[in-house]
């Protein structure tokens, strides 16, 4: 997979999200999420609260919104602007463009959900804990299939924030608590499942084996970047008469 | 004109090659069935704005798929081809570039991209040919639109390719600007590339040699040599209003001109109809001064480009 990332891309892409107004969103999030851990912390409402907590709000709001806002922004935010034409009037492989975007969404989504999200379980419940690792492995394979599915969401609409968040209060939300069968294609399930077979706690609202997870997550992460890529090698510029 | 051989074969290599090519959105034609073949030198599409002329360079940098006909750039497809870029440069007319980094970082990465052996010093280059070595640390975002323009053409350039397409490359520059611009783009034409470029104002391209393809209405609807064409220019017909101290004087003595078809007093001013632009204003100072009139005002009134193209179009 090196051969296939490149160095410019990633680097451009790093400075150009961070570089964005939306960068502020990023930190937003994990600092409400932190200060909640701490309140809770303090005021110690029941014995399972950390699980609780950070498997609900990690797993199905910090982490989804940070991959929706970053994911659909590195590739996405060029495509509207138009910038992406630079890269591409290169002979640099679109597999690679993509891949690059992918690595520096994964990258970002890691520093600013998954960490974050370890650093709370760490607070509530010690850094070398069960629970702090299991959440760490969760979030990192969120992380990497939440952005898989919204980097190709970017390739295929310009709204993709729009049908993100569709996506997940509607699939990962509501069918996926309503609908048993969606379980095995929500990427929350699959990060939750990841989270409880190291924590093992029934706080942790898991419903898949961790083979299944891992297995399931690959897949949906190795699709969903083949489509982008097929995508973006047929990438098209409108011209002036429409 | 005198090609041998080995020039023939290089411009051949070199070309873009359009056979019956259609673009069309649904029910919307952009570009209808155009054949051509674009060669060494420089070569200017001209065409009034929805002519199709976005359309047919995004059609030729692989950035469009043709609905119809084939399309090649050195005798490969460019559609799914990004290895096209290796000879081809494109720079594109929406103004959107990486605005966070330096012009010199700008041109250095897109060298990088192009996995040039020596990245640094092919920007070096191409940022020294578009004159913006003393600008080049600075953000883009800092650039006016002329340097902006120029930055692109650096990165276009960065790795020397044979074929050059500019969209609207003199859009928004200053008359300095614009031709320094012409002037580097007859310098590389000049050492063999093809340079093909798109602009939808005829006078900003009245200084160029070479061959222009004009586009009206997704066809081509004239093609051949720039002088040709730009005689058709200057005597086609023009209309003029002019306000003087003395409009029915200098009517009198303008009728009597070869140049001038025709005078018509109107509140506004004189309405003046001319067969030849050039010999027109050069007689109306004339005129004027041994007339003791004074000028108040010349307006050119049909100046719109669809009546100028079309124009061409039916000549």
């Amino acid at each position: 997979m090196a051969g296939l990332l490149n160095p410019v891309v990633l680097r451009i892409t790093l400075r150009a999200t961070l570089g964005r107004k939306r960068a502020l969103v990023f930190l937003l999030v994990p600092v409400v999420l932190l200060l909640i851990t701490i309140t809770l912390r303090l005021v110690a409402v029941s014995p399972v609260w950390p699980a609780e907590f950070l498997g609900a709000f990690g797993f199905s709001v910090v982490l989804p919104l940070t991959a929706l806002i970053i994911g659909t922004s590195v590739l996405g935010a060029e495509i509207d602007d138009g910038s992406i034409v630079h890269l591409l009037a290169t002979p640099v492989r679109r597999t690679s463009v993509v891949l690059s975007k992918f690595a520096a969404a994964v990258m970002l989504t890691i520093a600013f959900g998954a960490i974050p999200e370890y650093l709370a379980a760490g607070i509530a419940r010690g850094f070398g804990g069960k629970l702090a690792l299991g959440l760490l492995a969760g979030a990192l394979v969120a992380s990497v299939a939440y952005n898989a599915l919204f980097v190709m969401l970017s390739t295929l609409t310009t709204k993709a924030i729009a049908v993100g968040l569709l996506y997940l209060v509607l699939w990962e939300g509501l069918l996926g608590n309503l609908v048993g069968g969606v379980r095995l294609l929500s990427i929350g399930q699959y990060s939750v499942s990841i989270a409880n077979s190291i924590a093992k706690t029934s706080a942790l609202n898991a419903h898949l084996t961790s083979a299944t997870a891992v297995i399931m997550a690959l897949a949906v992460t190795v699709a969903t970047l083949t489509a982008a890529a097929w995508r973006l090698s047929a990438f098209s510029l409108k011209g002036d008469a429409v | 004109m005198n090609v041998g051989p080995e020039a023939r074969e290089l411009s051949t290599v070199n070309a873009i090659e359009l056979c019956g090519v259609s673009r069309w959105y649904g029910n919307v034609v952009a570009v209808n069935d155009i054949t051509m073949t674009v060669g060494a030198g420089i070569t200017g599409l001209l065409g009034p704005n929805g002519a199709g002329k976005t359309t047919l360079l995004n059609l030729m940098a692989g950035f469009l798929a043709p609905s119809r006909g084939e399309l090649t750039v050195g005798g490969q497809p460019s559609w799914r081809n990004p290895q096209i870029f290796t000879l081809l440069g494109l720079v594109p007319e929406r103004d959107s570039v990486y605005a966070f980094l330096t012009g010199a970082d700008f041109v250095r990465s897109t060298a990088r991209l192009h996995r040039l052996p020596d990245p640094d010093a092919a920007a070096r280059r191409a940022i020294e040919i578009v004159d913006m070595a003393a600008a080049q640390d600075r953000r883009i975002a800092t650039y006016s639109k002329g340097m902006r323009q120029r930055i692109k053409v650096a990165a276009a350039l960065v790795h020397d390719p044979q074929v050059l397409l500019l969209d609207e490359p003199f859009n928004g520059m200053d008359p300095r600007q614009r031709l320094e611009m012409m002037d580097l783009l007859e310098q590389m034409a000049g050492q063999g590339r093809t340079i093909l470029f798109s602009s939808h104002i005829l006078e900003e391209v009245e200084r160029m040699s070479g061959t222009i393809q004009v586009i009206v209405g997704g066809r081509l609807a004239a093609s051949g040599d720039f002088r040709a064409i730009r005689r058709l220019m200057t005597t086609r017909p023009h209309v003029f209003l002019v306000r003087t101290s003395a409009d029915r004087a200098l009517g009198a003595a303008l009728i009597g001109r070869p140049a001038v078809t025709g005078v018509e007093l109107t509140p506004r001013g004189l309405q003046v109809r001319t067969s030849d632009f050039g010999a027109f204003c050069r007689e109306l100072a004339g005129l004027c001064k041994n007339g003791d009139i004074r000028l108040r005002e010349v307006l050119p009134s049909d100046e719109s480009l669809e009546s100028v193209f079309s124009y061409l179009v039916t000549t």
